[in-house]
């Protein structure tokens, strides 16, 4: 990796992952370290076993959930919030990805570095929305780095399932969702589209979605699964993790229709994998189009591409005349997608 | 467009057959004419283009995106249509999407030269779901699990009528059928099939329930052998010449060595079979291939004159529609049975009659049945004599009765999840029996109606037992035992144990068994070779 001397050299890839030298301060760690920043609360970002933890409030109090637990030291940040450690100039941007998901600049020696961490450009009740910063260097996600991804209005997607719910009054519909973001988002598309019924969580899901509602955010008529009688049950909205549906907790309903929520439902095969009847493509990442739209707002004369597809991005980023490589970093992991 | 998009698209995900019923149904209800129309033309299979090839589509869009990026995309998608619909370049659209009759009416009056065109517009306007119900209608092969009968049944129930009176009127139909929706919709009469040489709905058998045999007379029915072949309605009727399934597909392309041979005037119901070698087979009749035979001549749509001299059609008759122009299916099954035999003296060489079975108990019978192992015999079928030849599976008057199962203890070599209810559960197995060297070859699957408690134990039993995954398939470590029953086992070439079994379902799970005693492999290939 390049030295301190070199452009963004004071920003390397250590094993540990993005590691920022004159600060002593990584982002994102895929393993515990004395001093990270992390961009969102999702397991593959956010990891147990730090000394300090910056991140902003909702990220901090998403880690206390995850990891009751693990006890560092934590800093809140607010959105623009500016410290300074050894030289280097920090602030926390939103992502758009998740409640309380946040990008990293960093600017040192003249430079400045975006670390973009998981965003979407798309409008979401439950997050604050993505902010473009312009920079020299921005290293960005790559999920959905084909150009097959290009999610539809999730509105369009949201319909689908009360059309759904309209056509099979009879059958339980099972939504598969992530429990961290996905879940609040369907609650509140679904609320803002019209379905006033209960909703029922899996069990997994309730934590995180008090959470949210403890921020402010609301969420109408939300049960437990767990101690209703099938009955309630046999019509009823559920949401449940994607795992559980192809699992045995799933046979607690009679005949249901199962869907799942997430941007790999836009290829059949992964839906068919699944188990989905009624796949909604509605994902919490940037689609195609907006990595590359991205990528150019924030003129950033470098690109680094990190998790996901970074051969094709890196491909159409240097066809239209910016410099991209792919930066590998181990243990991500297809979560929240 | 948009909305036929949807619904491919749903059941394209949708495993259960009634929730496709009522997804079609409501569709054919609430969608407009000619629309509808069309969508019903595309369901059954009615509609064809010749100019979208996939070199047209490939072409199409390397006019629009980078290479790499879309063998990329094709690399990951795996499927042509799909990923051109996805990867199609988007831009604010000024132009409506095109409706469905616009689509078949346009492609189907375009020259080969002008169809690039078309679809090169019609993918402009149109969302992804869009662009591939497009692809795949000009393409042909929807593959959203949909068979011709399936969406004439879903057509019937929309409208509370039965499948067999769609059936009936069906080849006398074109697109968009305006006639069709107007006598379903009460606006019309049931429009009138004429005397082409177009199918007519079958009648098919029950099961025989056994133990019940003692309540009917035997005098009143009449027994045939049951060929094992494919059932088939033979047309010819005012020089037109048609042979078609049980189900109304017309299948004359891939036997024109049979349709050939038409030479007669009326409708002959029968059995398909491939004409054996070597000495005459039961009753004297000319001996019969096996039905892996007639399964390979079943999947060529344009046989070679080689396949065609080496696997010869014929057709077992047994029953008689139309004699000549006179409708003969409100007459007796005796009445029908005398004209059929009577035709049969000077029938085409590609016919022969199948014979009755005399017997004068039902215990001469059941000894009769117990002894039919000729090869191209099922068992039986027993009809009454006085019932008249009615669509549909009516109760009582034609029943089948399949000479009893083989059996064979075999391994559990591969589970699968089921669908729909059944999605959390593994219920389709692949089991196998002991090679000379102790290792286990597959040699069938089946599915089986257990109960839902054998399917939870069975479940954990995978479970626990799991030693790899591929998809939604798991290996499992040899350790229990189905007994397996099925009704014939033939050899084939393209299985690697060499042999294929009939009809295989799990008759018992025989925890107690332990899986050395399981079956061999030379054990199954003596019960092919007879």
């Amino acid at each position: 990796m390049a030295r301190a001397d070199q452009k963004f050299g004071w920003l390397e890839l250590r094993p540990g992952g993005l590691y920022c030298a004159p600060a002593d301060i990584y982002i994102d760690p895929g393993r515990g370290v004395p001093n990270a920043i992390i961009t969102h609360g999702h397991a593959d970002h956010a990891r147990p076993g730090h000394g300090k933890v910056l991140a902003t409030a909702e990220t901090l109090a998403i880690m206390g959930v995850r990891y009751p637990a693990d006890t560092p030291e934590t800093q809140a940040l607010a959105y623009g919030e500016r410290i300074t450690i050894g030289g280097v100039h920090i602030w926390l941007a939103p992502a758009g990805h998740v409640l309380g998901s946040a990008q990293v600049a960093l600017e040192y020696g003249g430079e400045r570095i975006v670390v973009s961490g998981d965003y979407k450009r798309r409008p979401d009740p439950t997050a604050a929305a993505f902010e473009v910063i312009k920079c020299d260097l921005f290293i960005t996600e790559a999920t959905f780095a084909l150009p097959v991804f290009r999610h539809p209005p999730a509105e369009q997607e949201v319909q689908k399932l009360l059309t759904s719910i309209a056509q099979f009054p009879e059958q339980a519909h099972v939504l598969g969702v992530y429990g961290l973001g996905k879940c609040q988002r369907m609650l509140s598309l679904v609320r803002e589209a019209g379905f006033e019924e209960p909703i029922y969580l899996h069990g997994a899901l309730i934590k995180l979605t008090e959470l949210y509602q403890g921020f402010g955010f609301d969420f109408g008529d939300v049960r437990p699964v767990a101690g209703t009688d099938k009955a309630e049950l046999a019509t009823a909205l559920i949401f449940a993790p994607p795992s559980a549906i192809q699992d045995k907790w799933s046979r607690r309903f009679q005949n249901p229709r199962t869907a799942v929520a997430s941007g790999w439902m836009r290829v059949r095969a992964r839906a068919r994998q699944r188990g989905a009847e009624l796949p909604l493509v509605i994902s919490d990442h940037a689609d195609w189009d907006e990595l590359l739209m991205t990528c150019k707002e924030t003129g950033a004369e470098e690109v680094w591409i990190t998790h996901g597809r970074e051969d094709a991005l890196a491909h159409a980023l240097i066809a239209a005349g910016q410099r991209a490589h792919p930066l590998c970093i181990a243990g991500r992991e297809e979560e929240a997608a | 467009m948009q909305v036929f998009a949807s619904l491919l698209d749903a059941l394209a995900f949708t495993p259960s057959r009634n929730a496709k019923l009522r997804l079609i149904g409501d569709y054919l209800r609430t969608t407009p004419d000619p629309a509808r129309g069309y969508a019903l033309a595309a369901l059954t299979g009615a509609l064809s283009f010749s100019g979208a090839k996939s070199a047209v589509i490939r072409g199409l869009v390397a006019e629009r995106v980078d290479p790499d990026l879309f063998a990329m995309s094709y690399d990951y998608v795996g499927d042509l249509a799909e990923t051109v619909a996805l990867i199609w370049p988007e831009h604010p659209r000024n132009a409506p999407p095109p409706t469905i009759d616009t689509v078949v009416d346009e492609l189907s009056a375009a020259s080969r030269a002008e169809v690039p065109r078309l679809l090169e517009a019609w993918l402009d306007v149109l969302d992804a779901d869009g662009r591939w119900a497009l692809l795949k209608l000009a393409t042909g092969g929807l593959r959203v699990g949909v068979s011709a009968r399936l969406a004439k049944v879903a057509l019937a129930d929309a409208f509370d009528k039965e499948a067999a009176e769609i059936e009936e009127i069906w080849h006398g139909l074109e697109p968009p059928y305006p006639t069709l929706f107007d006598w379903l919709e009460g606006n019309g009469s049931m429009p009138d099939p004429g005397a082409g040489a177009g199918f007519r709905p079958v009648m098919l058998a029950n099961p025989l329930d056994e133990a019940a045999i003692d309540k009917l007379d035997p005098s009143t029915y009449r027994a045939e052998w049951k060929w094992d072949g494919v059932r088939v309605q033979a047309v010819s009727r005012n020089g037109e010449q048609r042979l078609y399934t049980r189900t109304g597909d017309d299948i004359s392309g891939s036997f024109p060595d049979v349709v050939a041979g038409f030479d007669f005037n009326g409708v002959i119901d029968g059995e398909l079979l491939v004409r054996g070698e070597g000495k005459p087979g039961i009753d004297g009749l000319v001996p019969v291939a096996a039905f892996s035979a007639l399964q390979k001549r079943l999947g060529r749509k344009r046989p070679s004159v080689k396949l065609q001299q080496a696997s010869p059609g014929m057709i077992r008759a047994y029953d008689m529609l139309f004699d000549g122009d006179e409708d003969v299916r409100g007459g007796t099954f005796d009445e029908r049975r005398a004209r059929l035999e009577a035709w049969g003296t000077t029938a085409p060489d590609v016919f022969d009659i199948s014979p009755l079975v005399p017997f004068a108990s039902w215990a001469e019978l059941i000894e009769i049945r117990a002894g039919a192992r000729a090869d191209g015999i099922e068992g039986l079928m027993l009809k009454l004599g006085a019932a008249p030849y009615t669509a549909g599976r009516p109760q009582g008057p034609w029943f089948k009765w399949k000479r009893a199962p083989l059996t064979l203890d075999l391994v559990v070599m591969y589970a699968q999840r089921g669908h729909g209810r059944r999605s959390s559960y593994f219920s389709d197995y692949t089991f196998g029996a002991w090679t000379g060297d102790d290792t286990l070859v597959p040699v069938g699957k089946a599915y089986s109606g257990f109960t839902d408690k054998e399917l939870a134990a069975l479940d954990k039993w995978v479970r626990a037992n799991t030693t790899d995954r591929f998809g939604p398939v798991r290996q499992v470590a040899p350790g229990l035992v189905f007994e397996v029953a099925f009704d014939a086992a033939q050899r084939s070439t393209r299985h690697k144990s060499g042999v294929a079994l009939r009809f295989p379902r799990i008759k018992r799970i025989r925890w107690d068994k332990p899986i050395e005693e399981a079956d061999r492999l030379e054990t199954v290939l003596a019960l092919a070779d007879g």
